[in-house]
């Protein structure tokens, strides 16, 4: 009875979840029907069993499971019937309907309601019927696949009548394939065996594929179908499985080019490597960490708006934090990159531990809005909502970006800056205002990468570390002045190391990947796209 | 003949540092061994170990010092030379350990033991013998370097590129090195070694040896850096500093000249390494992070690049001042490290050394470093 039971708590879970759709009936007409239980003999207590499954109460299949588990008996002083705990020499009453105690009884005045092998069919048969058969589609989905899983001789009868009767087409051919399940572990011939594979084979999921290989060593027809239909199962399975690789990667990706971004301006722009790159992320990341904060003591009505308050902040405070790095070390560097790259690695190290002093050295929990939680899925991809929303802020970035480099007026001194600085400067530029405003901007977006980062990594001084040779990877590979580069570059980079992952593992795929980038640069030693011209040339 | 064209190479600086050295690789150890505890002379063991640290340190600045400070290739990824030698030197102490390990295995390293390995791989094999071992101390940074170095300078990968591909090279091997499967002790790495040549590596005896050592090859690396700074291809390495196209436009074969000072470099590094370990007495992948590449490269910042002195004085400085903060106040060590990294860079480019001829002697030399590498890159950027 072992699948009588799994229905039962199902049916209660069921209906604990969604009481919009949960049947209940009145408590005294239930116990009327409960009554005649116990009034004694088989054809009585069939017919009850009836009774009580035509009402649709959600308590029934409790009920029924508890009798069929021998656990219902009859007072005999009133004909009452309860389920019974054993304490001690007595026993324990409970009402079925109403769940409360009812007191103790010695067991001379109860009677056990005998169940035999008859009232056990007709037991099974209604629970089936109110599960498998429940007016509420996912009740009857759950109930499927709780058969599949149990894969009880019992429920085929019931299976076969939930059958009949099922509209929805994938709920049947979930019911079909757990009737297959339950049929293949009974004694059928071979030849309903082997129908039956192929109705589980129709069903293609992850649950199929475990339960056919039970049977992938079984001798005769049964097995060479079994091993043929896992077989079509896998190769479906590797497909999606691919596909959520894909996803895995363009995730990653999203990330890399959210981290890589401003590093490919300040870079492309002004030829400077910002080691505290890093640490803008970081700095964005605990801006939004204590705008949230506020936003909790303060207003906690607009908690779910709290990142899109962050964004601006974050932008602002890291934007500020790079034009004062490079109005105090950087402009007095340029034309040595070597040591530029050397100072700001100074002034990384000053701000982890500046963080450090302020907030502690443990991580901080940043929360997620409840539009950014959950997932869902897509055929078998799973999907989370965080993802999803970083893919597309990081795509929107991008695009703010393109825009901001090829219609302001501020985008425009930039291109020219980049492409011949002492022209630029020749007809009028104010370089230095434009390469502390570069840098303001490249910071900024750094700060934007630390909002989205903090919902999916630790918040903690050293969350900066983490992004900064990945996103020099991806500037390096891309090529550096171009944006779109940065683009192919990051997602490149994010899928090939998630393609990798299944088959080398996660560590030895990164190293293959930076290997691989290492010897590109031999081949390509501008990148993917390189700025071609005399500008460039050493 | 050799040794008095090496020791003619020297200039006055240069003979007082290396006499010095000499100096101290006889005396700390008598110190040590021979002045009697309370003595002023006395050397404990712990400070005869932290110097010999510290000699190891800039005998690695000396390297960096050799392909920035005279050819302008700044890498952040000599550590993972320093790590290498490091690791030979550890696989050669691990199997001198033999059955007196923790599973008394005769052959197998403990931790080899422990993830149930039945045999020793093939690239252990031979590390029971110490002249291999020293070779390997040099041959595997050298032709890491070699490779990496033919590679990159062929295709002429220079300035930034080259320092983040060094240091995606140093991030790599510290990533390979934390897999177990690796066979290199994974996140532990190599530790609690016996014997080095037949001797117990804790007694004092052998850690004064250890010290003169770690003494005595700093001077022969600062003679041989030396000779090779003072040379005609010294002159060409500065060339290819402050303006590798016009060298490359007059005719010299630009590539050729760095991988040889860049693969002399890295063996140099190398045993650095190979000296560092059994002193220490462990070697992990935290050796491989990119982030102890960058500190020895800002030791030579500190000392002056382009001056052979100035690694020494800068790796010892700034160790000092680690070891002299983390302990007493270990929570503003990353500000200071951090202001040194700026200061230097901003205020002393020409580090200690420049400071001191500039105050002292007052001959400032032509500050060819500072304007020559801003030629160099600014000509690239």
């Amino acid at each position: 009875m072992a699948f009588l039971r799994l229905l039962a708590i199902l049916a209660a879970l069921i209906a604990g979840l969604q009481p919009a759709l949960a049947v209940r009936i009145a408590d005294a007409d239930l116990s009327s029907h409960v009554v005649a239980l116990g009034v004694g003999g088989f054809d009585a207590a069939e017919k009850a069993i009836a009774d009580l499954a035509a009402t649709g109460d959600d308590r029934v299949p409790t009920i029924l499971d508890r009798l069929g588990n021998g656990e219902l008996m009859v007072r005999k002083a009133d004909g009452a019937v309860f389920a019974v705990e054993k304490a001690g020499l007595d026993f324990r009453l409970t009402d079925l309907v109403t769940g409360v105690g009812a007191g103790l009884a010695p067991k001379a005045a109860v009677e056990k309601i005998k169940v035999n092998n008859r009232i056990r069919r007709a037991i099974a048969s209604a629970v089936g019927a109110l599960t498998l058969m429940s007016p509420d589609p996912s009740v009857r989905r759950a109930a499927a696949e709780a058969v599949m899983k149990s894969a009880d001789v019992a429920a085929i009868p019931v299976l076969d009548q939930a059958i009949a009767a099922e509209t929805v087409a994938d709920i049947r051919s979930a019911m079909l394939a757990a009737r297959a399940t339950a049929l293949l572990a009974s004694d059928a011939p071979e030849a309903d065996k082997v129908a039956s594979i192929a109705a589980i084979a129709d069903l293609g999921s992850r649950d199929a594929l475990g339960f056919l290989s039970g049977y992938t060593s079984a001798e005769g027809a049964v097995g060479a179908a079994a091993r043929k239909a896992a077989a079509v199962i896998e190769s479906r399975l590797m497909l999606w499985d691919v596909g959520q690789n894909l996803w895995y990667g363009l995730s990653l990706g999203s990330v890399l080019l959210l981290a890589a971004i401003g590093l490919a301006i300040t870079f492309g722009v002004m030829g400077v490597i910002n080691m505290a790159h890093g640490e803008m992320v970081m700095i964005g990341a605990y801006a939004t960490f204590t705008a949230q904060e506020a936003i909790r003591s303060s207003w906690p009505e607009l908690f779910d708006y709290s990142l899109l308050i962050a964004l601006p902040v974050a932008f602002l405070t890291a934007a500020l934090a790079g034009i004062l790095i490079e109005r105090l070390v950087i402009r007095w560097l340029y034309g040595r990159p070597l040591e530029t790259l050397l100072a700001t690695w100074g002034v990384s190290l000053m701000l982890q531990q500046a963080v450090r002093s302020l907030y502690g050295a443990n991580n901080r929990e940043v929360g997620n809005p409840a539009w950014m939680s959950g997932a869902f899925a897509v055929g078998d991809i799973q999907v989370t909502w965080t993802r999803l929303w970083i893919i597309l802020f990081a795509l929107a970035v991008f695009f703010a970006l393109i825009g901001v480099l090829k219609r302001t007026r501020l985008g425009l001194e930039m291109r020219a800056v980049t492409q011949n600085r002492q022209m630029a400067a020749a007809v009028g530029i104010r370089t230095p205002l434009v390469d502390a405003l570069t840098f303001g901007l490249g910071s900024g977006i750094a700060g934007l990468a630390g909002v989205a980062l903090s919902q999916i990594d630790n918040v903690s001084p050293n969350l900066g570390r983490g992004y900064i040779i990945d996103s020099f990877m991806v500037v390096v590979f891309g090529g550096v002045g171009n944006l779109w580069g940065t683009l192919v570059g990051a997602l490149t980079l994010g899928v090939a190391n998630k393609m990798l992952e299944p088959y080398a593992g996660a560590v030895l795929g990164k190293i293959i990947l930076l290997v691989a980038i290492i010897l590109f640069i031999q081949k390509r030693p501008r990148g993917l796209f390189a700025l071609k011209g005399r500008a460039v040339e050493a | 003949m050799i040794t008095t064209f090496l020791i003619d190479s020297l200039d006055r600086r240069g003979r007082i540092v290396v006499g010095l050295l000499v100096a101290l690789a006889l005396l700390v150890p008598a110190g040590n061994l021979l002045v009697p505890e309370g003595n002023v002379f006395h050397v404990s063991t712990y400070q005869l170990t932290l110097c010999g640290k510290y000699l190891t340190y800039a005998l690695l600045a000396l390297s960096v010092d050799l392909v920035w400070g005279y050819c302008g290739i700044l890498s952040l990824g000599h550590g993972a030379f320093f790590a290498l030698g490091g690791y030979a030197m550890g696989m050669y102490l691990m199997r001198q350990i033999g059955t007196r390990g923790v599973y008394a295995d005769p052959l197998l390293p403990d931790f080899m033991v422990f993830l149930n390995w039945k045999e020793l791989p093939w690239f252990w094999q031979g590390f029971d013998m110490a002249w291999y071992a020293l070779l390997m101390v040099v041959l595997v940074p050298g032709l890491l370097a070699l490779v990496f170095g033919w590679l990159s300078f062929r295709s002429r990968v220079t300035g930034v590129y080259l320092s983040i591909i060094t240091q995606a090279l140093t991030y790599a091997l510290l990533l390979a090195f934390f897999r177990n499967d690796m066979g290199f002790g994974g996140n532990n790495g190599l530790t609690d070694f016996k014997d080095i040549l037949g001797y117990p590596i804790q007694a004092p005896g052998t850690r004064a040896a250890l010290f003169a050592a770690s003494a005595l090859m700093l001077a022969i690396g600062f003679v041989i850096a030396s000779a090779v700074v003072r040379s005609k291809l010294g002159k060409v390495l500065v060339a290819i500093r402050d303006a590798e196209s016009r060298t490359r436009f007059i005719g010299y074969r630009v590539e050729h000249y760095k991988l040889f000072v860049w693969t002399l470099s890295a063996a140099m590094a190398g045993i650095a390494g190979a000296l560092y370990v059994p002193q220490v007495g462990i070697i992990n992948p935290s050796e491989f992070d990119p982030a102890a590449s960058i500190e020895a490269v800002i030791w030579v910042a500190v000392g002056g690049r382009g001056t052979l002195v100035g690694p020494l004085i800068g790796a010892v400085a700034v160790n000092f001042g680690k070891t002299w903060f983390t302990g007493v106040l270990p929570e503003v060590w990353l500000y200071a490290l951090g202001a040194l990294f700026v200061v230097v860079t901003l205020f002393l480019p020409r580090g200690i050394v420049g400071l001191w001829d500039k105050l002292v002697t007052g001959r400032a030399k032509p500050a060819v470093e500072a304007n020559g590498a801003g030629r160099q890159t600014g000509e690239a950027a």
